[in-house]
Formats: C-alpha cells, structure tokens, sequence
C-alpha cells in the first residue's frame, strides 16, 4: 500500500511540471511554431497525374504543385486572366483553310493559332528523374533489381536535381492526354479542338498497347501532334479547329500543366510502380510547393519548392503587395472523414481554417432577423473570421424534355413546367436545408459568370415579379392558374379525370433525405399533383437519366471556367443525353432550334454587349420553356482564425495558396491559451482508485481473517 | 500436429474459392463494369470510348464466368473470375482501380491499424478477467450485484456515444489528448490513448459478464473446493485454479481474433483519424473499387481461417488432454 502511495506521489510531482504545456496538440510544438499551415482534407485524392484528375480535391495539391501557362488573377472581379509560366497572354492568329492569317471576324477563319511565349527562369522542384550521369544519361532511368529493393521513396535516392522549363515539356504534357491509356477526361472534348490530335490519339493508343505488351517504354519525344508545334525552348504554338475563346481558360487548367518527358520516363519503371511509386502520386512540378509526403490515408505535405521562380502578391494596396511569393513554408493536410473531431480540433486553434458543417452550423453562425448572417459570440470572441461567396454552380430539378408528360414544347406542357416552377419555393429549400446558404437561380448562369445580371433586368420573370426592389416569388393562385391552362384544374387531369401524378427519380435513399423528399411531396401537393419518389442507387439513378427514362430529377454543375457557354450548353440540344449515347451533359434533353442556333452564335464570342444581348434572348427562351426549376447558387461559408491571413474566397483559382499567410507567433499564443489541461479530474480519479483498492483489500483480508477466526474459534 | 494444419490448409482451399465466387457475384449483381468505370473516371466528361479503355485497361472487358467467344478450356479460363482469382492465391492482389499496388497499400495500413488494436485487445483482456474474478472473489455481494447493472448498461449504449463523448470530454473539456491523429513510433502513444481506453472501456460490459459466467461455472467445481481445502486463499485459488481450467472457453473466443487484429476498426479509426485497414473495405465498396474488395474479402478469409487453426493449436497447450 505504502508503494501504491509513493507511486501515486511520483506521478502528481511528474504530472504538475506538464500543467503549464499543452497536452492536447496533435502537432509538435516545434511544428506549431514554424511557419506551417495545418489544415485538412475529408476525400482521399484518387489520382494527381494532372492529365487524369477532374476534381476540386484533388486539384487542391495539384494546384500548388503544377503550372499550366495561365492563371486567373488573385484579386480582380470579374475573374481576370493572366500569363502564369508565359512572357505574356498567348497571341492569337486566326488563320484560313490555306493557313494564311485572316481577320478575327472573317468568315473563312478555319483555324486559330495560340503561341505561347514561355518565361526562361522558371525550373521545377529537385527530383531524381533529372538526375544525369558523367556521360549525360539519366541516372535513374533503369534501375536495377539491387537498386530498387532499396527504394521505398523518393528520399532514398540518393540525387536530385532539377531543369529549365521547356516547351516541349507542355506538348508532352498534350502527348500524354493523346493516351488513351491515362484515361484524360477531357481527351475526347479536346480531340475536336486541337488540330492532330484525334489522329495522334488513335495512333499512339495502338502504339502505347504495343509497348505495354512488350514491356517496353514508351517515349512520346518520338511521336508528334499535327496541331502542337514546338518553335525552340520557349515557344510553342497550339492550333485549335476553328474559333473557340474559351481556350485560354483551358490553359489555367491542370491538363494543360508541362510534364517532363525523364519523369514520365521514370515513372514508368515497374519497380517503382509496384511501390506505388509514380507519376500518379508523386507530381513533378515547377509551382510554388512540392508533394514531400504522400499519405492520402493519414497526410499529405506540402514543402516550398526552393527552385520557385519569381512571383510576387499582385498589385494592390495591399501590405503584401509585391512580395515574394510563397508567403507559407509547409502545408500539412490531414485526413479528417468525422466533422466532429475536426470542428473541435479548428477550435482548438489546431486547424487554421475550417468549413462549417451543418452540425456545426448554429455554433459558428448566427443569422439576424433581417436574415444576414454572423458570427456566433464565441466565434467572435476567439477572433475567428466568417468568409463566404457564392459558388460558380447551379442545382436544378431538371424536367425530362422527351417525357410524355412534362416534356415537349406545346403551351400546355410549358404552362405545367411554369407552374411547378413556381410551386418548388427554393427561398424555402434554402432556409430549411441550406441554412441560408445559397441563392435562388434565375436562370443557369450563376453569378460571377458573365451573362449573369443583378436585380430587375436578371429576374426570371416566368416565376418571380420584382416588387419594392426584390424578387417576389409569383403566387400560387396563377401557379395553379397555369395549371389549369396546362390541362389539370386542381391538379386533375382533364383528359383522364384522374389526379397527375409525377414520378421524381433520385439516390438520395438515406433516412437524412426522408425530410427532403417530403418536402418535395409537400411542394408539388400543393398544386394537387401526386409526387411519387422513386429512390434508387446512384448507379441506377445515372442510367436512368443517360437513358432518358426518367420524369423529374435532380442535377447540378460547378464551373470549369468562368464563361457563361460553360452553363449554357448544359441545355444545348446536341448536348442532349438520349442523343448521344449517355455521353452529352444536357440531362434534361432540351432541344429548342432557336435557343441553339443563338448559342452556337453566342460561344464563340467574346464579352461584349452583343453577347450580353444574344445571352439575354437565349434566357429568356428557356425560361419561357422551362426545362429545368432554376434551382439554387450554392453560397460557401468557411472560417479562419486570426492569425491565418490573405484568405479570399476564388472559385477559380486552384493555386491560391502561394497568396496565404501565417502569422505562427500568435497561433502558439492562442493555442496555449485555449487548451491548458484541466488536472484536477485526473487527480480525483486518481484517488478514488486508490480508495477503491484499499477498501477492496481491506474487505477481502477481513474476510480471510473470518474464515480463520471462525476456524480457530476465536469469534 | 503438422499433418493436421497441412489438412486444415487444404480445406481451406475449397472455402476461398467459396468465398471469392460469393463476393465476385454480390459485387457484380450490383455493380456493372461501365458503373465501375463512371465511379473512377469522375462525374464529368465521362465518354463511351473512355469508358471503353478503362475497362480493356483492366480486364473488365472480360465476361465474368463463361466465355463464350472462347473456345475449349478458355471459355472458362479466359474470364475475369479465373484471371482475377488466381493471383489471389498467389497473396497478389494487384492494383486498386485507382491505380495503387494493394499489397503495399495493406502493408502500409495494416501496423496502424495493429497499433490500436493490439493494445486495446490486451489491456480489454487483463482488465476484463481481473474485473470478472474480482467479482468471482465477491460473487453475491453488493459489489458484485452493481458491477452487473453497470455492465449491462455500458452494453446498452452505442460505442459511437463513448467515442464521441470520450473525444469531448478528454480533449475538449479537459484538454488531456489530442481529439484524433496518428504518428508511428514513441511519438504515436499520446493518440492511441484516448482510442484504446475507448475500446476497452465499451467492452467491458459484455467482456466482464462472460468472464465472470465462466469463472462462476467453475469456482464450484470439486477441484476448487479440494484447493480451498488444502489451505489455499482465495485468490490463489482463483488464480491458480479456476483462471487456469477457465482457459479453454476463453481461447476459443480469444485466439480467432488475434489474426483479425490487423484487420482494424471501421468507426474507431475514421473517427480518430487512424490511416489503418477498418475503412479500407468501405471506402473502396463506395467508390465501386472492386480489385481491393476482393482482396479484402480474401485477406479477411484467410485470417480468419488462420485464427481457428491458431485456436486449435492453444489448445493443445493448456489441456494436455487434447491431442491434434
């Protein structure tokens, strides 16, 4: 017992020392102090080949890590291109059949020509692939059996090095999505725009399956687009079929980011690839940070690429303005798949920023009886920052054009559309399952998008009036109006005296979506219509509505590029799903002749006020139609707390971390400050155990002693 | 004893295949190739033809059973089941849909996954036989009759609560741990803190009550009662005596789940943010992965087998009695 006492002593003296440190800090202290930022990520990234990857968590680390020869500026409004690796914006040339250059608006323009003028400073991070021998070879190029057992990272090579940037590198980097093989979702949109390269795809696919069954490499230096000329180290020229602007937004993406041919040649060594080891997970990049840990299941790392080239905070008032780019040393992602943990955790002032999940909503965000939304008192209190935009994308309930029932373009199947349209209160849909975050859609363009207006002149006129300077959803009496006009009086059907009853496809099957789909039978019920849900697997769901076979669902599509054609030919008839084997983005399968020849007009023009006009008659015909209820502009609120600086919400731009700042001083401060243990319970816990085995050790030797007492007679 | 494990070996053979035809049917019956191929190619911009090369790329081009393009023993050999299979047999399970080598990927997973497994499992353990003898030691008592209502309520409540409510309470309340994360080596103890002390605490319940009915099935055995009689206290009687015939109940649902240790936590680690195998599964049965499904279930199978030969065998050491 004595001992139990000494040792319960001993530990108290250890455990005090610690009261004034933090116990609860999942990061080192050493780390917590340097100029780190920690923030997290809930998806496991899938694939960060550049050519390969299509989404918005992935290009979270490609972003910092790549350099396609654009950028969108990180401060102007409207979204602003500018040259990122190039000298300047590409010049364009707009050429005939005979390519001789002809003017930009002349009708015998059958190619465009795109030179891209590169900077020579730039160089990528160090990495072994570059790494060359006393007779100019690449040293790393085909390693041995020995060699490779003693690879598991890239840190175990023994050299690294680095190289200039070369043009050659981004017409490789085209080369690559050519492949078949690396599965480029965009290979197939962009075989009709750059010139060659559905012949070189078709060829180098066969070449590339040749290659493979014999083991071999393949090196695309060999082989040649028609279309992707390279005019020395720093100049390649890109000729696109006919005139298609939105080329350039293209050029900010990671598919158009250089590969170089040794990292791919590399990579391709199967003993690397058996350990995972390949260009799939470990970039090569010249951007401001590199890849220095890949764990998509625990951690990713970020380290300052120290080859980075010269790129300052762009021009502003500013205090950062002009400086040298990167502002953040590392970046540690962590995966976080539980709200809960993570939310603490940002609390705890372990996260420098966090999203605000629904759980969390009424904690972070408080909403005034005017309906603006701020932060909580102990959001205030901590100094933590309330960040919000309104995302490029648009959610809609999309009507299935070619369905007996609500599709077709007769008055009467319209009149059904607008009625229901009017019916499903998306001000509702947002105050009830959004929590305020969001905007009802007037039309498919979100805004930030040009095309998009404000106010009166924006309004969707079908469904809302503007009243006293608002949009006022239009009443249910002309919704059932319109009804009655569309042939179902009280949502009875004239024809068959039977109640319309509508079938609305979807795979959120979930008990959380039970609410939802009430609500959307709440909606419809109050025209009379019978809503019947149809809830399937996501698989299913997909199916059905490649093939058409459905009535009402819903949809939604993020920006890949801020120009209204990248909305607007979500309802371009030869878009249309049915038609195109499943392959076309208009799911609603909308196909009005007039809404498709002005935008066929409409794509190819630059922002002027006559795009501005044909856009306009182009919104008011499928508002007229209605193939879809505008539904919803998602708004994004995130957190940051005060010692994490420069943060401006750019649904564009995926390489704003170069542009961020952390102030580390002040996040130890705080950190300190909100978590000093709470000692006190351990120490009550500590003696009730204590107490416990004194009282069971007394109990049992008491009963010990009965047994002999009552042996001996002695009691 | 060898010629029985080499037995046991090969019975295990027909109950792989088993198993694998069983997850090749169930995967396929809900999930078509060109499915498969739209999970991994992403939302947007997914074409017939790109379809097409993903699934040539893979072999799902292939029919799954019986092909009937092929000729002799091809039609069955030169199909996705045997192709796949085979190298299961051979523990190479490949490469995810995704692109990553399986083999290194469970390799990777599997220590973190053992590292609060295997702490939780052996503390849960002594804790649990030492709580269940001591209330052995005071059957009939007021201890022992509370000790049971507790029991039976921390049963009654979903481990998520104790995940939840220990992250809360420890780390946001009274700031003692962190609330989740993972590190390997010495680093590493301050994260598996709060998750074993989780795991053990919320099978305590069901732990102590079916040590405590193994140990009262014995402790009035004529043995127990000669040991008492020959002068022995209590506790050596429990201890040397009834923990020891006790065994045998024990080992058998004991030692089939040491293999599985490795196998980790679903809810445990995604909530901690352990990089083990418990989410492995699920992730890759939401994202359509079939390769790693396969190697999964197989890997699962396997170990499982294992545990029950490995139970066998422990026998053998406590009740010599036994003969293999």
């Amino acid at each position: 017992m004595k001992m139990i006492i000494q040792n319960v002593f001993l530990f108290m003296m250890v455990l005090f020392p610690l009261h004034s440190g933090v116990w609860n800090n999942p990061h080192s202290e050493e780390k917590s102090a340097s100029n780190t930022l920690f923030t997290s990520f809930s998806l496991s990234p899938k694939r960060l080949d550049p050519v390969v990857s299509y989404n918005a968590n992935e290009w979270a680390f490609i972003g910092q890590i790549y350099e396609p020869p654009l950028q969108y500026n990180y401060l102007q409004r409207p979204y602003k291109l500018e040259p990122l690796t190039l000298t300047q914006m590409p010049t364009i040339r707009y050429l005939d059949k005979e390519r001789q250059e002809v003017d930009e608006n002349d009708e015998r323009v059958v190619y465009s020509e795109y030179r891209l003028e590169l900077r020579k400073d730039i160089r990528y991070q160090d990495h072994p692939a570059f790494v060359k021998d006393a007779k100019d070879h690449l040293l790393y190029a085909s390693l041995s059996e020995e060699a490779l057992e003693k690879i598991e990272s890239l840190d175990d090579f023994g050299q690294k090095t680095t190289r200039h940037l070369l043009a050659e590198d981004y017409a490789y980097a085209i080369k690559r999505m050519g492949v078949r093989q690396n599965h480029s979702p965009i290979l197939d949109s962009m075989q009709t725009y750059i010139v060659g390269l559905k012949t070189f795809s078709d060829d180098i696919t066969k070449v590339a399956k040749e290659k493979k069954s014999e083991g071999e490499v393949l090196d695309l230096r060999a082989y040649d687009i028609s279309g992707v000329k390279i005019l020395g180290d720093t100049t390649l020229v890109i000729e696109i079929n006919g005139k298609y602007p939105q080329f350039l937004y293209w050029l900010t993406m990671n598919f158009f980011a250089p590969i170089p041919w040794e990292a791919d040649l590399f990579y391709q060594q199967k003993g690397l690839v058996s350990k995972n080891l390949t260009l799939n997970w470990y970039p090569v990049g010249t951007g401001a940070y590199y890849l220095a840990e890949n764990n998509p299941n625990k951690q990713m790392r970020l380290v300052k690429n120290p080859n980075f080239h010269d790129e300052t905070y762009p021009a502003s008032d500013h205090e950062d303005a002009e400086k040298k780019l990167p502002f953040i040393d590392e970046v540690i992602y962590s995966l976080e798949k539980e709200s809960i943990p993570l939310w603490n955790k940002f609390l705890q002032g372990y996260y420098d920023a966090s999203g605000i999940s629904s759980e969390a909503f009424d904690q972070a965000v408080q909403i005034s009886s005017s309906g603006t939304m701020g932060l909580s008192e102990e959001m205030q209190e901590k100094d933590i920052s309330l960040i919000g935009s309104v995302q490029p994308s648009t959610f809609y309930l999309a009507f299935n054009m070619v369905d007996p029932i609500v599709g077709g373009y007769t008055e009467s199947s319209k009149k059904l559309r607008q009625a229901i349209s009017i019916a499903i209160d998306q001000e509702e849909y947002i105050s009830i399952f959004m929590n305020e975050r969001g905007m009802a859609a007037q039309s498919a363009i979100p805004p930030g998008i040009f095309g998009y207006e404000e106010g009166k002149k924006g309004a969707n006129t079908v469904v809302y009036d503007w009243v006293d300077g608002k949009h006022v959803r239009r009443s249910l009496a002309f919704a059932k109006q319109l009804l009655a006009e569309a042939g179902y009086p009280n949502g009875i059907s004239t024809k068959t005296g039977k109640p319309l009853k509508l079938h609305y496809d979807t795979a959120a099957t979930g008990p959380d979506n039970r609410a939802l789909m009430d609500w959307y039978r709440k909606q419809f019920d109050t025209l009379g219509i019978q809503l019947v849900i149809r809830a399937t697997d996501y698989n299913r769901f997909q199916d059905k509505v490649r093939k058409g076979k459905t009535q009402l669902f819903s949809w939604g599509w993020n920006a890949d590029y801020p120009d209204p054609e990248n909305f607007l030919f979500l309802l371009y008839g030869a878009n249309a799903s049915v038609d195109t084997n499943g392959a076309g983005i208009n799911s609603s399968n909308y196909k009005n002749p007039a809404f498709d020849k002005l935008f066929e007009k409409m794509k190819t023009m630059k922002n002027t006020p006559q795009r501005m006009d044909i856009i306009r008659q182009m919104l008011k015909i499928s508002r007229e139609d209605a193939p879809w209820v505008w539904g919803i502009h998602p708004k994004s609120l995130a957190l940051s707390h005060a010692w994490y600086r420069n943060v401006i919400p750019h649904a564009m731009a995926n390489n704003t971390l170069k542009y961020k700042r952390i102030d580390a001083a002040l996040r130890i401060k705080k950190q300190k400050e909100w978590n000093q243990p709470v000692v006190t319970p351990l120490i009550i816990i500590a003696l009730l155990v204590l107490l416990m085995i004194f009282s069971l050790r007394r109990i049992y030797r008491n009963r010990q002693n009965r047994v002999i007492c009552q042996e001996q007679g002695a009691c | 004893m060898l010629a029985y494990i080499i037995r046991r070996l090969l019975y295990a053979i027909p109950i792989l295949i088993g198993v694998n035809l069983i997850t090749f049917m169930l995967f396929f019956m809900v999930n078509s190739p060109d499915d498969m191929a739209r999970a991994q190619l992403g939302a947007k911009q997914v074409t017939p033809e790109l379809i097409a090369s993903w699934k040539e790329e893979r072999g799902y081009d292939k029919p799954l059973f019986i092909n009937t393009k092929a000729e002799g023993f091809a039609q069955v050999s030169d199909t996705l089941f045997v192709h796949e299979s085979l190298k299961l047999f051979s523990f190479d399970f490949g490469f995810s849909d995704s692109n990553r080598n399986i083999g290194a990927d469970i390799k990777e997973r599997m220590m973190p996954s053992f590292s609060i497994a295997l702490p939780t499992f052996m503390i849960a353990l002594i804790t649990n036989i030492s709580l269940a003898l001591l209330l052995v030691l005071f059957r009939g008592s007021m201890l022992d009759t509370s000790m049971m209502i507790v029991a039976v309520m921390i049963m009654s409540v979903s481990g998520l609560f104790y995940i939840i409510a220990g992250q809360v309470l420890f780390s946001k309340i009274w700031h003692w741990v962190p609330i989740s994360g993972y590190e390997s080596g010495w680093d590493g103890v301050k994260f598996i803190i709060l998750p074993v002390m989780i795991g053990v605490f919320a099978g305590i319940g069901s732990g102590v009550r079916w040590y405590r009915s193994i140990f009262l099935e014995q402790i009035n055995q004529d043995y127990v009662r000669t040991a008492r009689a020959k002068g022995l206290s209590e506790i050596k009687v429990l201890f040397g005596h009834v923990l020891r015939n006790g065994m045998l109940p024990i080992l058998t649902g004991v030692v089939v789940i040491i293999p599985s240790l490795f196998m980790g936590s679903l809810i445990m680690e995604s909530f901690f943010g352990i990089p083990g195998l418990g989410s492995y599964t699920i992730d890759a049965i939401n994202s359509q992965d079939f390769a790693i499904v396969k190697a999964m279930v197989f890997l699962g199978s396997v170990l499982y087998i294992i545990g029950l030969i490995l139970t066998d065998i422990s026998y053998t050491l406590f009740d010599p009695r036994v003969k293999l």
